[in-house]
């Protein structure tokens, strides 16, 4: 079975004289047995992208091939894990390397000595099938992990436990046609293969974020796909950790791909303090981390999606609504660049492989809210964020993210310059599944909601049109008239487009008090109307009472909100 | 160590030696190549196959021929030998004494490539580092174990302000004090001479270390330079306690070497004919800042890079960007009007501020007057484009106050003497004053407790 090295480039080493390689298969390479996949096949000789640096290796080291491919661990301890782009958790890590990631370590993704308490769900005599769930166990505060029937096991129990196991201890035997399979807690699976499903549910439930811009203007569907492409600065990173903090997703997988080791270490650092806003549980109870920093090496990025996307799959075989956040997926394509470069394949556009729009577009086809094997409904969430060099969406990475997603956020650096955050810029961004929702939205927020945000665009896009006007005449040239649209855009613009993630209160909004917000501009907009039509001017109603309370809500609790709307509907008519 | 020269060089470029018939030579091995007049050459194998090694020359190949020129694998990845005898030496791009003195003999060698610290393993970077420079201090605080490099352009004083920062940077209520690790690429000798005069004359120069590349060395050296840099600083932060401010400039010079090294090895280039891997490559730079549970060092960089034709999206400041945390930048406009530093705090930010500012740490108003004096001062610059158009007769009260705080916040907080050392309070104190100049009516970002305390107007101005 053993080769040896032949060639070393970069990450890519070619290896001779293994026996009948298969492609995608895991590979120990070198002495130090540094950890890659063969990714090519060229008579007799097997090209490996390596998750490790390779400095210090030479032609003739042995490579010995593990005949398994890039596979993940699933079972109990997932979650609350911080893993690297190959599902090895950098705590342990740590113990063994110390504070900087050596290599060659090889570390169990999971915990095998931990007992875990396993209730089953099903009885001696159950027909059970794959992806059938056989019993529970609570993993964390918030989450109950169910086990599920692995991968080619279908048929009656014949034996079923109760009581603490470890991973990788029986706790039920199925039987068939063939034979026995024990099952365990803990399966595996490879990360490149999709986990299957029945078939795919059509996006008409909001996931919520909290985030005004995003709830009402451009949802993402529960299992739908989202793409927020910026410029460096434009807040990317912010948005994310605000959709892992706030999204009302069950579970959150984060992918740090190819990003700033400080900013992991942020979540790390604060994501166990943070409290889900339903349950008051830590966060961390529902949220897996993959890190692959910029930093670390190129090959483990290529897979750490892959990795992350898998253990969203399984999450979602269990029932759950799970969001995945990828950031950013402009470095898992330049990783794909810099092997594909080794590999000296002809290149696309800027370098690109030319596989790169269909490999991205398989990604996120991995996405979906979905009828499971087991009867359930799960789903996955994928939002990946892009980093366009120079902010210029036209290069490659960001036309092949728009086209695969449904939801464009259009990060703009002269927001974000002017501070306006999150600086998702209302006239260039998109949600293809605003029709798919609005149901939902009339019949759980309220029946005026689709007219209110029509409305409240509508009003932005107008403002639009005035300000380059005004850039010609000048603003006091303006009739009245449009002199309110503009004073009612920039309460839009200033009073609920403007989110400040570092606000208590502000930082989450509910529906209902969307809703509520949106319908005070609303009516503060007919409300200014109306005496602009008696002929009073614009700017004597700057300082107006209701205007304050408009300005205030986003800083008024939840709780508080119902008195705070009567309060403002009082002023509008005491003024 | 292999005693065996080969004289098998089959192939040569300008930077490039092809070996033949070596069988085993580690991939970023270190080569000595002897050339007939007895000169000795440093390279390093970029690709290795049993029968072949590239290697790239890290000095000029001119006068290497295919007959007599001979290479010799020392068996050694690139490594440094550090130990604190290096705290006021300077050394040139690979390591070698230039200020005529001994070499640094030390049993510790380490790996110029370092190796990435855990995520897992990392502290926040949180502690004040006050540089004395008002548009730092205020408007784009700069903490401890953060990368927040200067995007400046040519002929801009980049260098003073680092020569500024690295004189009075210092941490709060803490009597440690910083030593530097500077890394000049490229520079020319009398940036260099500057440098060196600079940290001489402030009694720097003992408590740091310099390497120096020439713009007139071989460029090869400049990829080496910053890794010899960083490892020299990590020894220093995390074996030696030390909190380290690394300064590099000029990274345009870094990125120019990566990009010929590329395009001599024939590469697909990616934008602009950088090559693909520019991203990881400077990340494995930039990331060798931060912070480590546990350790008390800490490593603090500020690399300098000039924007070719001032263009922010080119894609040396843009790939930067997207790694540092933050960005200070210059602008050619402030250096015309004489405003000295000529900080843009528009286009500047630095990410890890919030980190570092408010009550117990500098001040509660902080954040506050921060916010308050980017809104104004960009709402001032505003009103003066739209004044260059229609004239100022047309502004009201307020936005006439507006224009005069935008010159004011130029001339009187931005600009400073590049010996005048504010502390926090004086920057604050500064804003707090200009601020005075507006209607109270517009401080919309500070809180009215914060501005009953600090507040300088006279009368309650407001209206009902």
């Amino acid at each position: 079975m053993n080769g040896v090295i032949y060639r070393i480039s970069g990450p890519v080493v070619i290896a001779e004289g293994l026996q009948n390689p298969k492609m995608y298969n895991i590979v120990r390479v070198g002495k130090e047995e540094l950890v890659g996949e063969i990714i090519k096949l060229d008579s007799g000789r097997a090209v490996i992208q390596v998750y490790e640096d390779t400095t210090g290796l030479r032609p003739g080291e042995p490579v010995v091939d593990t005949g398994e491919q890039l596979s993940v661990a699933l079972g109990p301890g997932l979650i609350g894990s911080i893993f690297d782009g190959i599902q090895r958790p950098l705590d342990k890590i740590q113990a063994k390397s110390g504070d900087f990631i050596s290599r060659g370590i090889n570390v169990d993704a999971l915990d095998y000595k931990k007992k875990w308490e396993f209730v089953p769900v099903k009885k001696k005599g159950d027909a059970v099938k794959q992806g059938d769930i056989i019993g529970t166990v609570q993993e964390t505060g918030l989450i109950e992990h169910r086990i599920l029937v692995p991968k080619g096991v279908s048929g009656t129990i014949e034996s079923i436990k109760e009581g603490k196991y470890s991973l990788d201890e029986t706790v039920a035997v199925v039987k068939d046609d063939v034979g026995k399979h024990n099952v365990t807690l803990v399966q595996k699976w490879p990360v490149r293969i999709a986990r299957p499903v029945v078939s795919k549910l059509p996006p008409n439930v909001p996931l919520l974020t909290g985030q005004r811009i995003i709830d009402t203007f451009f949802p993402v569907a529960n299992g739908g796909t989202a793409s927020a492409p910026g410029p460096f600065g434009s807040g990317k990173t912010v948005i994310q950790h605000q959709l892992a903090k706030w999204s009302d997703s069950d579970i959150v997988v984060y992918v740090g791909c190819g990003e700033r080791g400080n900013e992991m270490t942020e979540i790390v650092k604060t994501f166990p303090e943070l409290k889900d806003p339903k349950s008051g549980k830590p966060l961390m109870d529902r949220t897996i981390l993959i890190a692959n920093t910029s930093n670390m090496p190129v090959a483990a990025r290529e897979a750490s999606i892959y990795t992350g996307i898998t253990l969203a799959e399984y999450y979602r075989d269990m029932g759950y609504s799970v969001a995945l956040m990828a950031d950013s997926t402009s470095r898992w394509a330049e990783a794909l660049r810099e092997i594909s470069s080794r590999l000296e394949e002809m290149p696309g556009e800027e370098g690109y492989p030319a596989y790169l729009g269909s490999k991205l577009a398989a990604f996120y086809e991995r996405a979906g809210r979905v009828n499971l094997l087991s009867g359930k409904i799960g789903s996955v969430t994928v939002i990946g964020a892009v980093s366009p060099p120079g902010g210029d969406v036209s290069e490659p990475v960001s036309q092949n993210t728009l086209r695969a997603t449904r939801v464009f956020w259009a990060l703009d650096a002269s927001l974000a310059n002017s501070r306006h955050f999150p600086s998702i810029h209302w006239l260039n961004s998109y949600s293809l599944y605003l029709n798919d929702l609005k149901e939902w939205y009339v019949k759980n927020v309220d029946k005026e909601w689709p007219e209110l945000y029509v409305k409240a665009m509508g009003i932005l896009q107008k403002e639009a049109e005035i300000k380059e006007v005004v850039q010609l005449v000048g603003y006091d040239a303006l009739p009245e008239r449009e002199k309110e649209v503009l004073d009612i855009a920039k309460s839009i613009r200033e009073d609920y487009l403007q989110q400040s993630a570092f606000d208590e209160v502000d930082t989450y909004t509910s529906m209902r008090k969307q809703f509520i917000m949106l319908k005070s501009i609303m009516m503060l907009d007919q409300y200014e109307s109306a005496r602009v039509e008696k002929g009073e001017n614009v700017d004597n109603m700057t300082g107006i009472k209701p205007k304050m309370l408009v300005a205030k809500m986003k800083y008024t609790p939840e709780d508080k909100i119902d008195a705070m709307f009567e309060e403002f509907k009082r002023s509008l008519e005491g003024s | 160590m292999s005693d065996i020269y080969y004289n098998t060089v089959k192939q040569v470029t300008s930077v490039l030696l092809f070996v033949d018939g070596v069988k085993d030579a580690a991939y970023n091995e270190i080569v000595e190549i002897g050339l007939e007049d007895g000169r000795r050459v440093r390279g390093q194998v970029l690709d290795s196959r049993n029968g072949l090694a590239i290697v790239q020359s890290f000095g000029e190949t001119q006068g290497m021929d295919l007959k007599m020129t001979k290479a010799r694998f020392t068996g050694e990845t690139a490594r440094i030998a550090v130990s604190t005898d290096m705290l006021g030496r300077v050394f040139d791009g690979i390591g070698r004494p230039r200020d005529g003195g001994q070499p640094v003999y030390s049993e510790n060698k380490i790996d110029i490539n370092g190796a990435s610290i855990n995520p897992y393993s990392r502290d926040e970077p949180s502690e004040f580092i006050q540089t004395g420079i008002s548009s730092i201090d205020c408007m784009n605080t700069l903490v401890r174990g953060q990368k927040l490099p200067i995007f400046s352009g040519f002929g801009l004083p980049h260098n003073r302000v680092a020569a500024q920062i690295a004189r009075q940077a210092k941490v709060l209520g803490s009597s440690e004090k910083f030593s530097v690790v500077f890394g000049g690429i490229g520079i020319n000798s009398e940036e260099a001479n500057f440098f060196m005069r600079e940290f001489e004359e402030t009694g720097a120069l003992e408590r740091s270390v310099m390497f120096l590349n020439l713009s007139s060395e071989p460029s090869m050296e400049r990829v080496i330079l910053p890794r010899l840099v960083l490892s020299t600083a990590e020894y220093l932060a995390y074996e030696e306690d030390m909190h380290v401010l690394v300064i590099l400039t000029d990274m345009t010079n870094y990125c120019e070497a990566l990009r010929e090294i590329s395009a001599a090895r024939e590469e697909v280039p990616g934008r602009r004919g950088y090559p693909g891997y520019m991203y990881t490559d400077l990340a494995s730079l930039y990331e060798r800042a931060g912070r480590i549970n546990n350790r008390k060092g800490s490593i603090t960089q500020v690399p300098i890079l000039t924007m070719p034709g001032d263009d922010i999206t080119h894609p040396i400041p843009d790939l930067t960007g997207y790694i540092t945390e933050g960005q200070v930048v210059l602008s050619r406009d402030l250096h015309r009007k004489d405003v000295y530093p000529p900080i843009d705090v528009l286009l500047s930010l630095s990410r890890l501020m919030s980190h570092g500012i408010g009550k117990g740490r500098t001040r509660e108003d902080h954040r506050e007057v921060a916010d308050q004096l980017y809104s104004s001062y960009a709402r001032g610059k505003e009103l003066r484009s739209l004044t260059e158009i229609v004239g100022d007769e047309a502004l009201s009260a307020g936005d006439k106050k507006l224009l005069k705080f935008a010159e004011e916040f130029e001339t009187k907080f931005v600009n400073q003497g590049y010996y005048e050392d504010r502390d926090i309070e004086k920057s604050l104190g500064i804003g707090w004053e200009l601020m005075s100049g507006l209607d109270k009516s517009d401080i919309k970002r500070i809180k009215e407790a914060n501005i009953a305390k600090y507040g300088k107007w006279e009368s309650d101005g407001e209206k009902n």
